[in-house]
């Protein structure tokens, strides 16, 4: 199915949680925070948040210095 | 002595009425707050759980005086020095994902000034989940890259994050004032353009 991930389509299997798409992107899941059609996706609910197609997700990945 | 905005009424009305606040007061975040307050924001509400230590002051806006001082309590010294008539609201304290909407819940933008990439992501979704307001947030502020690297961009309904996106504290050739206080010019400028109504980064 596809859905656009910051901006971009992208192809995943069928049953892909928002925590799979984090891993699929090399991404580190403390590291993210995760936006699903306008809506946070907190970490706790990633495991078990199924992407639907045509979702639109925004992933944001933070380094370290403040 | 009188001390008269150089801004429009209309403009500095609304930034002397508006509350933000300010997360981490490290080298981003002593910087940000500086900066606005000498704009003209009202209340600041400002969080730390650290000391001034005399290595921070190389790159953060404290000085030899406040080493050994909480960071709150120094930076509100700075402030009010700054600009008499500013508010300040204090937490002094480690922030999390269960406190931090109560910290910052009549805040219109919070400026996420925090050191570490994880806790940085937990602020940004805790504040966004239990607070109706806009974070702007710092990602990659480290090195000696260009500053025209360092851009403003608008990635969530309610985030805008400023930084080069890469260069990490924790590796490479270290943090500069200079760079990190480019960085904290963006943040502290976005929240401002926000206040004003301007969601364009």
């Amino acid at each position: 199915m596809r859905v656009t991930v910051n901006g971009e389509v992208m192809e995943v299997p069928e049953g892909t949680t928002a925590e799979d798409l984090v891993s699929m992107l090399g991404h580190r899941t403390d590291r993210v925070a995760v936006e699903v059609d306008g809506e946070i996706c907190p970490r706790d609910r990633r495991g078990s948040f199924v992407l639907t197609p045509g979702q639109r997700i925004e992933l944001v990945s933070f380094v370290g210095g403040g | 002595m009188m001390r008269e905005s150089p801004l429009p009424g209309d403009v500095a009305s609304r930034l002397s009425g508006a509350k933000v606040g300010v997360a981490g007061l490290g080298g981003m975040g002593s910087h940000v707050a500086v900066a606005l307050a000498r704009s003209g924001i009202g209340t600041l509400v400002v969080a730390d759980f650290d000391v001034v230590d005399g290595s921070n002051l190389f790159r953060q806006c404290y000085l030899p005086k406040d080493v050994g001082s909480r960071k709150t309590d120094a930076l509100r010294e700075t402030l009010s020095a700054i600009e008499p008539d500013i508010r300040i609201e204090v937490f002094d304290g480690r922030l999390d994902g269960d406190n931090a909407p109560g910290v910052f819940s009549d805040c219109e933008v919070v400026c996420e000034c925090l050191d570490q990439a994880d806790q940085k992501a937990m602020l940004v979704e805790s504040l966004l989940l239990g607070t109706g307001c806009t974070v702007v947030s710092c990602s990659g502020m480290a090195g000696f890259g260009s500053s025209n690297e360092i851009v403003t961009r608008k990635r969530m309904r309610r985030l805008y994050v400023c930084g080069d996106g890469i260069s990490e504290a924790s590796e490479g050739p270290g943090l500069t004032a200079a760079r990190v206080m480019v960085c904290a010019g963006h943040v502290a400028n976005m929240a401002i353009r926000l206040l004003l109504g301007e969601d364009k980064p």
